[in-house]
């Protein structure tokens, strides 16, 4: 195995640019909440960064990529990254160190946890949080991407397509996120119709705008390779953000204003859908695949607020079925003559892709929503997953983290 | 000496301060205040679907005036303040005991 300089460059620029995306979501999600959680929720997300970051060198990476154990998990062989260094491996990324490559999922991992946390903020206690990430790391993302991306992983011997992690990061999160906030119960005054207002929305846009620029390291990244490749999923990346952007902003419009709360989370909704797709799909089909990732997502973030479920910062809704629309999007537009890896996909005739693609969503559906459930319940049990009323009330900033966002009234 | 409080619209705080400049009062506190009255509140878009905001924001003016003036000036405001829609504001007026100019220590209609 030969190291090329180009794809090594374009991997390593690819990871910093998914780094980027992680203090994307800091700012996003932080923008969304009441002044009084702000740091707490952007919290959330330095602190996965660098919890998960050494988990990720110690073990995780050998979870899910070391040598298979019978389709479920990797073995422990590079532990504490043994035999991972700066030769290729031979079976992932083939042309780039094993050490780019495994620093390149790391970021997939922690942005995974840290997209979770927006279901949950505002009343979750930070130490009981950051219990639940290590236990969540450990027992739901590291099977599921060895299941699917890993070398003799179940999912990808069975040949379900996820190009950049729809079904590793999105459905996975979003599911997850449903689960933890339905054991942790709704912020205080929830469902008595308090208005949660989003106190900062130029932080949103500005956590989407790094979200998005990121996104292309995300999936144009996952390419492996600086080729053609990339490149077509670069463009397929953006066409799908636009696209999902642009029909979320009609969609308020035609409900009152076009608002860029929406537009933004449009934007979201378009890069997960098109995620597992990216590189398995003619760019242009990034068009339709946004159109309909806004579409589903905004009528589930209506759903579930009608069903006064406290899954505060619509994680489920633009994850979990974003990534579920695009996973199922992915075994419809794909075709071989974009990606000789993967498939052709139901546009071509080939419907057994589109029930691979089927199989591999319900799968992490169920999995993620399961264990996320039975996780939450024995941290609760334990340690208490939720702050106390008056420390709510206070506001997490204060009364986790001793800090406050806007202080002084003295100049 | 009375207080007068006064809630208005934020976007006519020029014109009360430009027409009470010109008759010679310059003194005031301006604080932003959120509130309702008649006006109810407005509706603001969610990701999807909207919440309903009951407070709106308002400006909080505070001028002591000596007793002669007060007339004159709540006359200038509920003028240059009006627009005519719900949601203009509302004037106070009350006593004031004691007025102390910290600078000099001059107190009543003199510290003004």
């Amino acid at each position: 195995m030969i190291v090329n300089s180009g794809d090594t460059a374009w991997l390593l620029i690819s990871t910093a640019l998914v780094m980027l995306m992680i203090p994307g979501v800091a700012l996003f999600y932080g923008g969304m909440v009441r002044k009084k959680n702000i740091l707490s929720t952007m919290m959330m997300s330095f602190g996965i960064l660098a919890l998960i970051a050494i988990l990720w060198v110690l073990y995780g990476y050998s979870l899910s990529f070391g040598p298979d154990k019978g389709g479920i998990i990797g073995g422990l062989d590079w532990i504490g990254l043994r035999q991972v260094g700066q030769e290729p491996s031979s079976v992932y990324a083939t042309t780039v160190p094993q050490l780019a490559f495994m620093m390149f999922q790391a970021m997939f991992a922690i942005i995974t946890v840290a997209l979770i946390s927006g279901a949950v903020v505002e009343r979750i206690k930070f130490s009981a949080f950051l219990v639940f990430a290590a236990l969540w790391f450990t027992l739901v993302y590291c099977p599921v991407a060895h299941w699917v991306w890993g070398s003799g992983g179940l999912l990808a011997k069975l040949g379900a397509l996820d190009f950049a992690g729809g079904t590793v990061v999105h459905i996975n999160a979003g599911m997850s996120a449903l689960a933890l906030a339905m054991v942790l119960g709704p912020r205080k005054g929830f469902k008595e119709g308090e208005p949660m207002e989003p106190h900062h929305i130029p932080m949103v846009a500005i956590g989407a705008t790094l979200l998005w620029f990121g996104w292309f390291g995300f999936n144009a990244g996952s390419a492996l390779t600086s080729g053609g490749l990339a490149a077509s999923a670069f463009v397929a990346t953006n066409t799908a953000a636009a696209s999902a952007a642009l029909t979320w902003m009609i969609l308020g419009w035609v409900h009152r204003r076009p608002t860029i709360l929406g537009t933004v989370t449009g934007a979201v909704a378009g890069l997960v859908a098109i995620t597992p797709a990216a590189g398995f799909v003619p760019p242009l089909a990034g068009i339709p695949i946004g159109i309909v990732a806004s579409l589903i997502c905004y009528y589930c973030s209506l759903f579930r607020a009608k069903r006064r479920v406290d899954e505060s910062l619509d994680v489920w809704a633009v994850h979990g079925m974003g990534g579920a629309w695009g996973a199922i999007a992915t075994g419809i537009f794909a075709s071989i003559a974009i990606n000789s890896a993967g498939a052709d996909g139901l546009l071509l005739g080939n419907g057994l892709q589109f029930a691979k693609q089927v199989v591999g969503v319900v799968t992490v559906l169920v999995y993620a929503f399961a264990v996320t459930w039975i996780l939450g319940k024995v941290v609760d049990a334990v340690m208490g997953l939720r702050v106390k009323k008056e420390e709510e009330a206070v506001g997490l900033d204060i009364s986790q983290h001793g800090e406050r966002a806007y202080g002084g009234i003295s100049g | 000496m009375k207080k007068i409080e006064v809630i208005i619209r934020q976007e006519r705080l020029g014109a009360v301060k430009a027409v009470l400049e010109k008759k010679g009062i310059t003194g005031m506190t301006v604080t932003e205040v959120s509130g309702r009255g008649r006006q109810k509140g407005i509706a603001l878009q969610w990701r999807a679907g909207e919440y309903r905001v009951d407070l709106l924001p308002k400006l909080k003016l505070e001028i002591v005036a000596k007793d002669g003036d007060v007339d004159k000036i709540i006359r200038h405001i509920a003028r240059s303040a009006w627009t005519g829609k719900v949601g203009d504001g509302k004037i106070f007026v009350s006593s004031v005991e004691k007025v102390v100019r910290i600078r000099t220590g001059e107190s009543g209609e003199k510290a003004l």
